[in-house]
């Protein structure tokens, strides 16, 4: 028979609250044997590529527009100059040169908007308000020439010649705006109990979810002027944000769906029976509680819109990444550059989509500790 | 007699109101496409798949010429489509994989790492990852006489990566298809990761601390007590992932690699029959999709929560 001690162990240390830069790297760094060699070979990797990339984007690297310079030190560092040159032809492609504070405006008006629109403090009807004048406001300043009319005082530029930012801007923001009615009816089409109207929506959804968005597009640009009546070939523009808007509204639908599915029948019946019917019933009890469950995933669709929009540079419409080409593969002094370039843009792509994916977290919490 | 306040009499008005609304669209659509057909001599129908296609096409599976036909030529579109998708998805699940669990490492560097990566390519578009791969690999390589090498087992110059003893024969890969598969590869990963680690995170702690008070070692309580029920969770998000690993390899159009959409694009340019080469296209994605759903579903079926 074992024996057992009869005595009472020592208490354990308390967890630690306050720890030292020493305990922190004992236990993050250093705590097992697998911990100190993945330590050491990951700090060794580091210490072998920091170094030689400061030394190519910063030390070596050359940021006056001068090509020459660029020229001779093309192999040892980076050439942040073809970006000094470009960066107006880069952000806002082939619109005119001396009309180019328009798209600056715009492109303010906007993001400021977008900013504004991040607060829950401004959630009310005055921002649906702002954004209707901030749209009006767009497009007058982009397009300029007459608006029903009235002159506007400013020269006219046709929608091909937008480009760079403030088209990428335009497009993610108004699909997301245009899809997302579209796709809250869809998936309460989905849920319904009338089967003609469920299923033409679950045809519209699984149809446009297993095509990729490219053919999509080269649909919206090939095929929409076959389909409407002879003679109407509306905009280039307007074709291709027809397209992203119809192909977004069915990721957004299926989210929205998500959230419809997690609200308990009790919800609808209770509204019932207070009395209210079928769309007071969704736009007051359901609606509001599933579409706070699924804030983040809605966010990410959004910013998986964003990147998307840098497809519409296939159908030939230059939004950042089509005027990059357009600024830096024609000129021979500085096209062996283009990554410099690629990595500018890539800068503006990755701040915007961080800050929306910070965001989405905030959110999420906010609406978690109500 | 129909009654108006009856809700079946509203839901089947309701329900023929839409039919016919779209029956309308669709003949409406239908009788400008023929119309619009008619007046630029567009001709239409699938016979063109028969006529010889007349291009060359960089790279193929199967031996491909000029003089073969259309719809051969899609054929090998579509296995250059398959061939880097597949790539592609085994890649990215094992890098993915060590990536969410290195999320969750105890080791702050390691974790540190696997965020700062999956961030870093979550948030660039898929696009302008493959255009910088694409100039990276035929722009900054060096030229074939002075290629890049390990041993002489790899080579790597601006023509692509080289195995000369792979298979007896050796083996090249076109830059087009590296910068296809390694940016898809990399940016497909960061997604997997984060679904890996979520599906990881939400097994409860209870379980956890189960196993490690029955004895588990740290691989069995992975194998026995972690995975399979993180699974559950993981395999219909990864589906998606996959699904989307596929459809995104249709980007292959904006570096010039022969994937079925940039074939089915010469087609369109060549014939000038769009509806039917981009009918094609969505069918075959839509087939894939399914396909892939389907069998994913059964995966996950047997993954699930058996409640007995």
């Amino acid at each position: 028979m074992q024996h057992y001690p009869n005595t009472l162990l020592p208490a354990r240390q308390p967890p630690l609250k306050n720890i030292s830069v020493a305990q922190w790297i004992k236990h993050n760094l250093w705590g097992t044997p697998t911990s100190a060699v993945t330590t050491v070979i990951l700090l060794l990797c580091l210490l072998w590529s920091i170094p030689s990339l400061l030394e190519w984007a910063a030390l070596h690297a050359v940021f006056s527009a001068d090509a020459d310079q660029c020229q001779v030190a093309r192999d040892i560092g980076a050439c942040w100059g073809v970006v000094t040159e470009k960066y107006r032809l880069i952000l806002f492609g082939r619109y005119p040169f001396d009309a180019q504070w328009r798209p600056l405006l715009a492109t303010a008006a906007l993001a400021s908007l977008l900013v504004m629109s991040c607060r829950p403090a401004f959630w009310n009807r005055f921002l649906a308000v702002a954004w209707m004048l901030v749209w009006l406001l767009f497009f007058v300043l982009m397009g300029g020439g007459k608006w029903f009319g009235i002159p506007t005082g400013l020269v006219y530029v046709a929608t091909d010649q937008w480009g760079g930012l403030p088209l990428t801007m335009m497009l993610a923001s108004l699909s997301i705006t245009l899809a997302f009615p579209l796709a809250v009816l869809v998936a309460l089409g989905r849920q319904s109990s009338m089967p003609a109207i469920r299923s033409v929506c679950v045809v519209y959804v699984e149809l446009v979810r297993g095509v990729p968005l490219i053919s999509v597009l080269f649909m919206a640009s090939f095929m929409l002027p076959l389909l409407l009546p002879t003679g109407t070939s509306p905009d280039v523009l307007l074709r291709v944000l027809v397209g992203i808007t119809l192909f977004s509204a069915a990721y957004t639908a299926e989210i929205v769906r998500g959230g419809l599915q997690a609200i308990p029948r009790g919800q609808v019946e209770a509204a019932y029976t207070l009395g209210l019917g079928y769309w007071q019933t969704q736009r007051q009890v359901v609606l509001p509680q599933a579409l706070a469950h699924v804030v983040p995933s809605l966010m990410n669709n959004f910013i998986a819109i964003f990147k998307d929009t840098s497809l519409v540079t296939i159908v030939s419409l230059y939004e950042l990444s089509g005027a990059l080409g357009l600024a830096v593969s024609g000129d021979p002094n500085w096209r062996p550059f283009k990554l410099e370039a690629y990595l500018f843009i890539t800068l503006i792509y990755f701040c915007i989509c961080f800050a929306m994916s910070r965001y989405s977290l905030w959110v999420e919490r906010q609406l978690t500790h109500r | 007699m129909l009654n108006w306040r009856s809700q079946r009499v509203r839901a089947s008005f309701y329900q023929i109101a839409l039919i016919g609304v779209l029956i309308g669209l669709v003949g409406w659509l239908l009788h400008n496409t023929l119309g619009n057909m008619r007046m630029r001599g567009i001709q239409s129908g699938f016979d063109f798949l028969l006529e010889p296609a007349g291009f060359d096409i960089g790279e193929s599976m199967l031996s491909f010429t000029a003089a073969q036909t259309y719809g051969q030529a899609f054929l090998v579109g579509l296995l250059n489509t398959l061939r880097v998708s597949c790539i592609a998805i085994v890649i990215c699940t094992l890098w993915g994989a060590v990536l969410g669990i290195g999320r969750l490492s105890g080791n702050a560097l390691a974790r540190g790492l696997c965020y700062a990566y999956t961030e870093l390519f979550r948030n660039i578009p898929l696009l302008l990852q493959l255009l910088m791969w694409y100039v990276v690999l035929v722009e900054w390589m060096p030229d074939t006489d002075a290629p890049l090498h390990f041993r002489d087992w790899v080579l790597l110059s601006k023509e692509g990566l080289t195995l000369p003893g792979f298979m007896s024969e050796g083996l090249t890969l076109t830059p087009e298809f590296l910068a296809l598969t390694w940016g898809l590869t990399l940016y497909t990963s960061a997604f997997v990761a984060e679904v890996i680690r979520s599906g990881i995170q939400s097994v409860p702690l209870g379980q956890i601390e189960a196993a490690l008070s029955i004895g588990l070692s740290p691989w069995q309580r992975l194998r026995l007590v972690v995975l399979p029920q993180a699974l559950r969770l993981i395999v219909p998000p990864l589906t998606n992932q996959y699904l989307n690993a596929i459809k995104n390899s249709s980007l292959a159009v904006a570096i010039g690699y022969p994937d079925l959409v940039s074939i089915s694009n010469t087609a369109l340019n060549q014939t000038g029959r769009a509806v039917e080469c981009i009918a094609i296209v969505m069918a075959v994605y839509l087939t894939l999709s399914l396909l892939i759903a389907g069998g994913m579903h059964y995966l996950n079926r047997r993954a699930a929560l058996k409640e007995r």
